[in-house]
């Protein structure tokens, strides 16, 4: 009914005693691009880690095409430490999908710090994402009786890298390439998942203002081209006004506004609390 | 991508010849020269350790999974060997202690009634050798169950344990009927029994060091093409970053598994190739000491490298059985004794051997590299060729 991608309804992750992210709902509508603001340590990466696997939350449901990927709720010790709220809206079943099988619904990623596999080229490193929807099993893998499917694989990646503006550099290393290509690997890779919904954990991270316009144009071009729908933590605050039509802004874990980029930027609790007061 | 497509480059094409004429050498030095010559038992060795080294390098290398317990494996692939293959004549007098084995069917009897002596002992083999890599690879995909969820150094620890207590178990003697407790099993075909003799039961034609040579040379065929293959690919991404692979798809759980059971069941085949060298099985052979040498042999060839572990082992076995041997016996030289030479003293050089092998290659002999990158190193700007 909904034309939500992903729907995160009061998120929390509870560290021990740390509550990294406090009671978190969002919601990302088809086709839009979401940004995901706020000051440092947050809780922005937490809660990307929580949409995609990495944590399983202590509280909290989140739904991807109107199919629950995570729903939890604190039990054993945690029931007794628990700090969040709605602590009993989400008893019942437990649901927490891995990693590799959210990725295999739809959801794809990149990281903050670069993770590209770096012992291998950059052809390798976009092949090797083709691997999870790829048919075939380990015996005809490895007695060629899949070469129809890997000559695909192969294909596919290289029209991806032409795609990308990479087919030049497939036979480097990957981390040999330079800092702004590498992200732009490390995009094409999770493009090469057949991804509905790109997760970027601070995409622009490192580079310079040109590259940063540059980047704002790219994430647009790929949404249209791919009919991705995307979401961002950023803190370049040019590039999330120029692209997102949609900002989350969060505090100490907790939402404390969202709104398009204009309320939000008028917004005076996030000035006080991220933006600053500019003079 | 089309322009490199297709073609067998220089490298792959100057590998196989070199491996081809290891092959053609070995059957004609075998048939010309002593053949009790130590040579020999270091290539049947060698080939033996080749292939337990490259079943290890595939998870310590290629997967980065720590694990120790090669040795456990081998035991296990040992024992189903020769358990599966012993005649059922002999059968009684090996187990003479316990009154009898409990088990009696031999592969060995089945295919000789069936197919004759010569076709009939070569199917028996290979058959027992595939039941003793399944054998190996149930019992890692049984410990890998609850072990793999560990990482780097304990999953070492677990593996480790495994193989002790596996020793321990083939020792008992409540099991004695089938395993003959403490005692050796023997009896059971070996790499002699690959010798072509005429009707007399002179030696014609000699095969013993072929034999291991090409049956550990075709499993480390099969573990190479796995590694260049979409799934070797997923366990190198493993390896080289565990959380981006998840994120892209690639089920640890189920990937991990794979390759540990994979390794075993290789593992296993090459302890049923030891057994065949050794012409005797004792749990007491496979000992933790035997793992660090296999350990030792995939960190001199190169983590990550199976030329760099097929080089490794044959260099090792040669020195350790072989080149250094004279270190070992007093010598004199015009009536004086040569100092330091005495039992004992062929470890302590190739101690100190290894140590400088270890300063002066950091990653090992070869690195991550494989035998034919060596000969195409002017193409590499061209094209990545894939074998």
């Amino acid at each position: 009914m909904s034309n939500n991608v992903l729907h995160v309804e009061n998120i929390t992750m509870q560290f021990g005693g740390v509550v990294a992210v406090n009671n978190l709902s969002l919601d990302i509508p088809e086709g839009k691009i979401v940004a995901l603001i706020g000051p440092n340590g947050a809780g922005k990466t937490t809660a990307f880690n929580c949409i995609t696997g990495v944590y399983e939350p202590t509280n909290g449901l989140v739904e991807f095409m109107d199919k629950p990927i995570v729903r939890n709720h604190p039990s054993g010790k945690m029931k007794k430490i628990y700090k969040g709220e709605n602590a009993d809206k989400y008893l019942g079943d437990v649901v927490a999908m891995t990693p590799d099988k959210i990725t295999s619904l739809g959801i794809s990623r990149t990281f903050q710090n670069i993770r590209l596999w770096n012992s291998m080229t950059v052809f390798e490193n976009v092949l090797i994402a083709k691997h999870m929807r790829a048919n075939q099993n380990v015996f005809s893998a490895t007695f060629r009786g899949n070469a129809k499917e890997e000559k695909r694989m192969r294909e596919e990646t290289m029209a991806l890298l032409v795609e990308q503006g990479l087919d030049k550099y497939k036979d480097e290393i990957a981390t040999s390439l330079p800092y702004g290509l590498q992200r732009r690997l490390e995009i094409a890779r999770a493009l090469a998942c057949d991804p509905k919904l790109l997760l970027l954990d601070e995409p622009a991270a490192g580079m310079n203002p040109q590259e940063t316009e540059e980047l704002a144009a790219f994430i647009k071009e790929i949404r249209d081209k791919y009919n991705l729908t995307i979401f961002l933590i950023e803190h370049h605050m040019n590039l999330v006004m120029d692209i997102s039509d949609h900002i989350y802004v969060i505090d100490f874990g907790k939402m404390i506004a969202d709104g398009t980029p204009s309320e939000v930027q008028n917004n005076p609790v996030v000035i006080d609390a991220y933006l600053g007061v500019t003079e | 991508m089309s322009n490199t497509k297709k073609r067998i480059d220089r490298g792959s094409l100057i590998t196989l010849c070199i491996i081809l004429l290891i092959f053609v050498v070995t059957v004609v030095l075998e048939n010309t020269i002593n053949a009790n010559s130590l040579l020999f038992t270091v290539i049947r060795k060698g080939a033996v350790y080749s292939l337990v080294a490259v079943s290890m390098n595939l998870l310590n290398g290629f997967t980065g999974l720590f694990s120790l317990g090669q040795a456990g494996f081998m035991l296990l692939g040992a024992y189903t060997y020769a358990i599966l293959t012993i005649p059922n004549s002999v059968r009684d007098t090996i187990y003479y202690l316990f009154q009898g084995s409990s088990f009696h069917f031999s592969l060995l009897d089945i295919f000789q009634g069936a197919l004759g002596e010569t076709f009939g002992l070569i199917v028996a083999v290979i058959l027992a050798c595939i039941c003793a890599g399944i054998v190996a690879a149930f019992f890692a995909f049984l410990i890998g169950l609850p072990v793999l969820r560990l990482k780097s150094d304990y999953l070492a620890i677990a593996t480790l344990g495994f193989a002790e207590i596996l020793r321990a178990i083939f020792q008992w003697e409540k099991l004695g009927k089938v395993t003959n407790g403490a005692n050796a099993l023997r009896g059971y075909p070996t790499f002699s029994d690959f010798n072509i003799k005429n009707s007399s039961g002179m030696i014609v034609f000699r095969l013993s060091s072929f034999v291991p040579l090409l049956l550990a040379g075709i499993c480390i065929a099969i573990i190479v093409l796995l590694i260049n293959s979409s799934y070797g690919r997923a366990f190198k991404a493993i390896r080289d970053d565990e959380v981006a692979a998840e994120a892209m798809g690639i089920n640890l759980a189920k990937h991990k598994q794979l390759s540990f059971c994979i390794s075993s069941f290789f593992a296993g085949v090459g302890g049923a190739l030891f057994a065949m060298f050794a012409s005797t099985v004792q749990a007491k052979t496979f000992t933790s000491a035997m793992t660090y040498e296999i350990l030792l042999i995939v960190v001199i060839g190169g983590i990550g490298s199976i030329s760099g572990s097929c080089l490794a082992s044959f260099l090792y076995i040669a020195c350790s059985e072989w080149w250094l041997r004279f270190l070992d016996n007093t010598m004199y030289i015009g009536g004086t004794q040569v100092p330091l030479l005495r039992n004992g003293f062929r470890m302590v050089v190739f101690s100190v051997i290894i140590m400088i092998v270890v300063l002066f290659f950091r990653q090992g002999i070869m690195g991550s590299r494989e035998l034919p990158d060596l000969f195409r190193r002017k193409r590499i700007k061209e094209g990545k060729s894939d074998e």
